[in-house]
């Protein structure tokens, strides 16, 4: 059993993995690899906040079946939070942990407001979506409303980078990478090896067959909004820190870039939207080698409708993509 | 609180409503989460701005090439992404429109952030012409006048032949798709065709709205046509109610009385902040309207229904 599951699981990881080494070689021979080891380790620094943002988002849709519009306001929250705890004088990576937990809580506090009330109720996919935008004008206008709408700098040293032979980056942007990467592996292990991964993972996938086989779907989606939100909470904040300006706009500007990734790896799979997120912060700095970087959010964009016309189940996905 | 300016809120309102009777056909009476009803919205005005500006046409012939424009642009959205899932066609929809607003700012061919001016002369000339003659029969001189009645004698025609629509056997056949696609298809309905077409159709509104969005403003710009709009517009949608038509008239001009009105209640606030304070508003009736009252103020609650 546990084998042919590892074997399913892991070969899409594998197979990907190939791919990407396959197409970074591919840059090597194409443009040297100074520009394209470079151009890695920038996509290196997206891919954690991308994966970190995509999780939550389809951990979410597999739980309610709800295309969370609001999630991206999620990451803002979050950062915003951690943003005014710096301002009390509170070290950034401190006040950090102080945004995660307080983006958790909002999103198990939504959940016991709106969506159980709604989950109990068995509302329609369109009332969801719409309640769901409503919430997304609530958390993102309140926090313009309070923050104002100005480009905000996160106060941290810019300027310092560190030289790896011919690749150079900046400071911060290594502590994103590294964060980022280390939090993607230890939420991927959660997932699999922990029981409440396990539950996450069945409850997402089919939530009356995991309330058959025991488990408390109850308490597993409220883990799961604590997990989603934590984590979009860290994804807004590593962004803030690697781009080092933001504004109340920009959790929904890459919304669609984390709706790409958890897309691409298939909606409702966790692993998914990992790998995805990864495969969409690289390859937004990939395009960069060849096309103006002012696309480069565009990126995400033709990877999402590709993805939707030529594999809309996705690199991990076996739901019916298709009615 | 002078006639001009409630005349400019009616502008407005005019202007959504038309964008709005789209996403009810597709939403109310299809079952279609169309989420690029803005990026139809924008190809229409750039279009019509663009064969004038730039290729001379005049804007009368401008107009229904744009609608050509627009219509094929729904249909290509369409046969890609109508043969999803509605969660993943909705999101798919995003996306274009998305890719709509990226192209227009960055394009050079679009102007960029520069946007499009001078396309207005002939409408102008016209709306000067009728504002004499209003004046002449002593109904009034405010300028904003003519736009309001070309916008909301428009939105009257749209609303004719969309309610001639729904009462013909092809209305029928839009509604059978909205309540059980597989029904419709084992009669012998092409489910696909009929989406396509109510898209297309809800595309051509988005550019007529477009026009007049474009009419009002006097020149184009990449974020009129945000994406966020279409959020608006659903907002509106809510507000006069799922499944019929006259409730878009009702939810725009409901909406924007209470987003314009929201500036004459003296609050003790900078500008910035009442701005964002009305979308904080708009958003708590988005999710109060639908979880207590989802079919909308006029709507039929037995109506409202998504295809799978």
């Amino acid at each position: 059993m546990t084998v042919w599951k590892l074997r399913r699981q892991m070969s899409p990881i594998a197979w990907l993995s190939l791919a990407l080494v396959l197409i970074a070689l591919l840059l090597v021979a194409a443009v040297g690899p100074v520009a394209a080891g470079q151009t890695t380790l920038n996509g290196l620094v997206g891919a954690g906040y991308f994966a970190l943002g995509a999780v939550g988002l389809t951990l979410v849709y597999g739980v309610l079946r709800l295309v969370n519009f609001a999630h991206g306001d999620m990451l803002t929250f979050g950062t915003y939070v951690a943003l005014g705890v710096t301002a009390l004088g509170v070290p950034f990576w401190w006040a950090a942990v102080v945004g995660m937990i307080a983006t958790a809580l909002l999103a198990i506090l939504l959940d016991r407001v709106i969506w159980e009330p709604m989950r109990r109720a068995r509302t329609s996919t369109l009332q969801l979506f719409l309640v769901a935008t409503g919430l997304a004008m609530v958390l993102r206008y309140s926090v313009q409303f309070l923050a104002g709408s100005q480009v905000r700098t996160v106060g941290l040293d810019t300027t310092s980078s560190i030289d790896f032979g011919p690749w150079h980056l900046g400071t911060l942007q290594l502590v994103v990478m590294l964060v980022g990467l280390v939090t993607i592996l230890l939420t991927g292990a959660g997932l699999r090896y922990t029981r409440l991964g396990k539950e996450m993972r069945a409850v997402a996938d089919n939530i009356a067959l995991a309330e058959v086989t025991g488990i408390d779907t109850g308490r597993t989606i409220q883990v799961t909004w604590l997990v989603a939100g934590g984590l979009a909470g860290l994804a807004g904040i590593l962004y803030a820190a690697a781009i080092g300006t933001i504004n109340p706009n920009f959790g929904f500007t890459i919304l669609l870039s984390l709706f790409a990734a958890a897309v691409l790896g298939g909606i409702g799979n966790a692993y998914g939207a990992l790998a995805g997120g990864v495969v969409i912060g690289l390859s937004q700095e990939w395009s960069t080698l060849f096309f103006n970087p002012r696309w480069k959010p565009a990126i995400g964009f033709a990877i999402l409708i590709l993805t939707l016309l030529l594999m809309p189940r996705g690199i991990f996905g076996r739901k019916k993509a298709r009615p | 609180m002078s006639v001009d300016f409630w005349l400019g809120v009616g502008v407005t309102a005019g202007v959504y409503a038309i964008f709005v009777l789209g996403l009810q056909l597709n939403v109310g009476f299809t079952g279609l989460l169309n989420l690029g009803q803005a990026g139809f919205m924008g190809i229409g005005a750039y279009a019509m701005g663009m064969l004038v500006t730039d290729a001379g046409w005049s804007i009368f012939a401008a107009m229904p090439a744009a609608v050509l424009i627009t219509v094929a642009a729904g249909l290509l959205v369409g046969l890609s992404s109508l043969r999803l899932r509605s969660d993943y066609f909705a999101i798919a929809t995003i996306a274009f429109a998305e890719i709509v607003r990226y192209t227009f700012q960055n394009a050079d061919f679009a102007g960029g952030n520069q946007g499009i001016i001078g396309y207005d002369q002939e409408w102008r000339d016209i709306a000067g012409w009728l504002l004499r003659q209003l004046i002449h029969t002593g109904l009034g001189g405010d300028t904003q006048l003519p736009l309001f009645i070309v916008v909301w004698l428009c939105f009257g025609l749209c609303l004719a032949g969309l309610r001639l629509l729904q009462a013909s056997p092809w209305g029928r056949v839009l509604r059978a798709i909205r309540e059980d696609e597989e029904a419709a298809a084992a009669l012998g309905k092409n489910v696909l065709s009929y989406k396509l077409q109510s898209l297309a159709i809800a595309a051509a509104l988005a550019a007529i709205a477009g026009f007049f969005l474009a009419l009002n403003v006097t020149y184009l710009y990449p974020s009129e046509f945000d994406p966020t709009f279409t959020f608006l517009g659903y907002a509106i949608l809510v507000l006069g109610g799922f499944a019929r038509y006259s409730g878009v008239a009702l939810g725009a001009v409901l909406f924007w009385s209470v987003v314009e009105g929201l500036r004459f209640l003296q609050l003790p606030l900078s500008a910035g902040q009442l701005g964002s304070l009305r979308f904080v508003l708009i958003g708590l009736i988005l999710i109060v309207l639908s979880m207590l009252r989802p079919q909308g103020l006029l709507g039929r609650k037995a109506e409202m229904q998504l295809s799978r």
